[in-house]
């Protein structure tokens, strides 16, 4: 299971990074919160995968930490910001040009 | 009553601006938002010197929010180094804000912004977490966004996408790192990291350590990570430019002296980070000789700088870590002061290009003498501040024996020289009767001159003052007790 979740991972990445490479301004805000996606999953995955509901009274035998889980409540919470973030100056550059690809430098 | 405000006191220079922030949110006059912005700045700066007066003998004061404690709870410590950068961000803050305002670029909520990103700032230097440091991190980031993205034209807001772009991408590293300590010691508090990872497996440690290099080397901008910085750093007008310059990637080279010697410490010279220092140094520097405006040049420097201050630690002896801080705090101040000049000349001249410039020092008599003071002291000429940084560096190095990076932080100190007379050479010679900058926009830039020839004339106050900060992380046995109640 956590090499399956471990793989995810990585897909997660590679289409991220593909996606912030390409042209297009919303494929790049796309790609960015897949990145995003992937650090949370990686968080999730450092606690281990195995044991029940962390509420006591909930599961018998052991449980999960419940303290990754609180850390990606945050940094979802801090991706959804900058995306937001990101998708306003994103339709700002789109009034400003009209177009949305970015020249090569 | 009073042991108790001491206890806060930590809290103040985070909570401080962040109500100052919130009351500014609610849209008040220009004129209310600037005294409002202005004497919060002011109580923070009053916070941060008590802070550091307090700490001054070694002291580390931790603060357990809601009273869980360490390693459970959520943790504040002021020490020495922590709270000598907030005592610096707090006076670069001060000093950005006044030159702001002078030059009437603080519309709508830049004030707002400007406390928002004061409180990241002094959150990041004061947390004993690690994902606490990564919440502040994102807290200033996403204050410096819209402060770096306020009011910009078409290109401005392309470069600012490519720095949001770039820091979440930093910021993923970070977070990758942070659950790869997690999984391997299950706990994220400093000094208890300290304590556990010399128990974890060595290859988690090792890769953990290389995503946190990699995340706060992104942020710091050393190399191989550091070609945002100038892109970015062109677009804000010159007081924000001046914060960002002088502050922002300073914060990741804080990171870097307290994850990369309290939780991951190298036990001698270490070879990637001298490296990377040299490098560092000299492609700042040699990208800086290629520019042919004030603001580019400056912020190529930015770069070199941060070399430097790497070296420090990566030198890793106790002189070598000092050496390094002494380097940061003295950069901060020279460096927003050599921004502060080149915004007067903007604002005043509304160009910054070196072709388009010339004659400034027969109608800016002072800003001229504030240039030179700032440059030379950037370049390391005594008496200033620069040279005893410069010296203590380079003490540490012949120390331990890194003859290869000693030589070049000496060959790119004569490179800086010769890239500031360009600057001086072709902005305040030559011919041509330019506009006069008013006094107020030389004020600020002409406090920090006096500070850096100020720090220059007793430099052994501070450096027996950062001396003490690098006790603490060469050492962190008193850190680690203090935090974690032994």
């Amino acid at each position: 299971m956590a090499t399956l979740v471990a793989l995810l991972v990585g897909v997660l990445v590679t289409t991220g990074l593909y996606l912030l490479l390409g042209k297009s301004l919303l494929r790049q805000i796309i790609g960015l919160s897949l990145l995003s996606h992937a650090a949370n999953v990686i968080i999730l995955l450092s606690a281990g995968l195995r044991g029940g509901v962390p509420v006591i009274g909930a599961t018998r035998g052991p449980m999960t930490d419940p303290l990754p889980q609180a850390l990606i409540l945050t940094a979802i919470v801090i991706s959804f910001g900058v995306t937001a973030f990101l998708l306003a100056l994103g339709y700002r550059m789109h009034l400003f040009g009209g177009e949305e690809k970015r020249d090569d430098r | 009553m009073i042991a108790s405000l001491i206890a806060a006191l930590p809290a103040l220079p985070i909570i401080v601006p962040l109500l100052t922030a919130i009351l500014l949110i609610a849209g008040p006059s220009r004129r209310a938002q600037r005294t409002l912005g202005l004497a919060g700045s002011l109580a923070t700066l009053a916070a941060s010197i008590t802070l550091v007066l307090l700490t001054r003998g070694g002291q580390v004061m931790p603060i357990q929010a809601g009273g869980w404690a360490a390693p459970y709870g959520i943790t504040l410590v002021a020490d020495m180094l922590g709270a000598l950068m907030v005592l610096i961000a707090a006076l670069i803050g001060l000093v950005g804000l006044v030159f702001t305002i002078a030059a009437g670029r603080d519309d709508r909520f830049v004030h707002a912004g400007w406390q928002f990103l004061l409180t990241g700032i002094n959150w990041a230097f004061l947390t004993g977490d690690l994902f606490n440091l990564y919440v502040a991190y994102e807290v200033m980031l996403i204050s410096s966004y819209f402060l770096l993205t306020h009011g910009t034209t078409q290109r401005q807001a392309r470069e600012a996408f490519g720095y949001v772009a770039i820091n979440l991408v930093a910021s993923m590293f970070f977070l990758f790192g942070v659950a790869l300590v997690y999984s391997a010691t299950g706990t994220l508090n400093m000094a208890h990291l300290a304590e556990r990872v010399p128990l974890a497996p060595a290859g988690t440690v090792r890769a953990a350590s290389m995503m946190l290099l990699v995340a706060f080397g992104t942020k710091a901008a050393i190399f191989p990570f550091y070609f945002w910085l100038p892109h970015a750093y062109a677009i804000p007008p010159g007081g924000v430019a001046a914060f960002f310059g002088g502050m922002l990637t300073k914060v990741g080279v804080y990171s870097l002296f307290r994850v990369f010697t309290i939780i991951f410490p190298s036990g001698g010279p270490d070879p990637l980070l001298l490296w990377s220092a040299s490098a560092t140094m000299l492609f700042g520097v040699l990208g800086a000789l290629a520019q042919d405006s004030v603001r580019r040049i400056l912020s190529f420097h930015i770069i070199s700088q941060v070399g430097y201050m790497i070296m420090g630690l990566a030198l890793a002896s106790q002189l070598g870590i000092a050496g390094g801080i002494f380097y940061v705090l003295h950069h901060i101040v020279v460096k927003s002061g050599l921004l502060l000049v080149g915004g007067a000349i903007e604002e005043t001249q509304r160009t910054d290009r070196l072709d388009r410039l010339g004659g400034l020092a027969r109608t800016n008599g002072v800003l001229a003498l504030v240039f030179v003071v700032c440059a030379l002291s950037l370049a390391g000429v005594p008496p200033f501040s620069g040279f005893f940084a410069k010296l203590l560096l380079i003490r540490a190095g012949l120390e331990v024996g890194q003859y290869g990076v000693v030589a070049v932080s000496i060959i790119v100190s004569v490179l800086t020289l010769m890239s500031m007379l360009k600057i001086y050479t072709t902005v305040f010679w030559g011919p041509g009767e330019p506009r006069r900058a008013p006094a107020r926009l030389v004020v600020p830039a002409a406090a920090l001159a006096l500070i850096t020839i100020a720090v220059g004339l007793r430099a052994q106050v501070l450096y027996s003052l950062t001396s003490t900060a690098a006790a603490h992380l060469t050492q962190p046995a008193r850190y680690v007790g203090t935090v974690l109640k032994k």
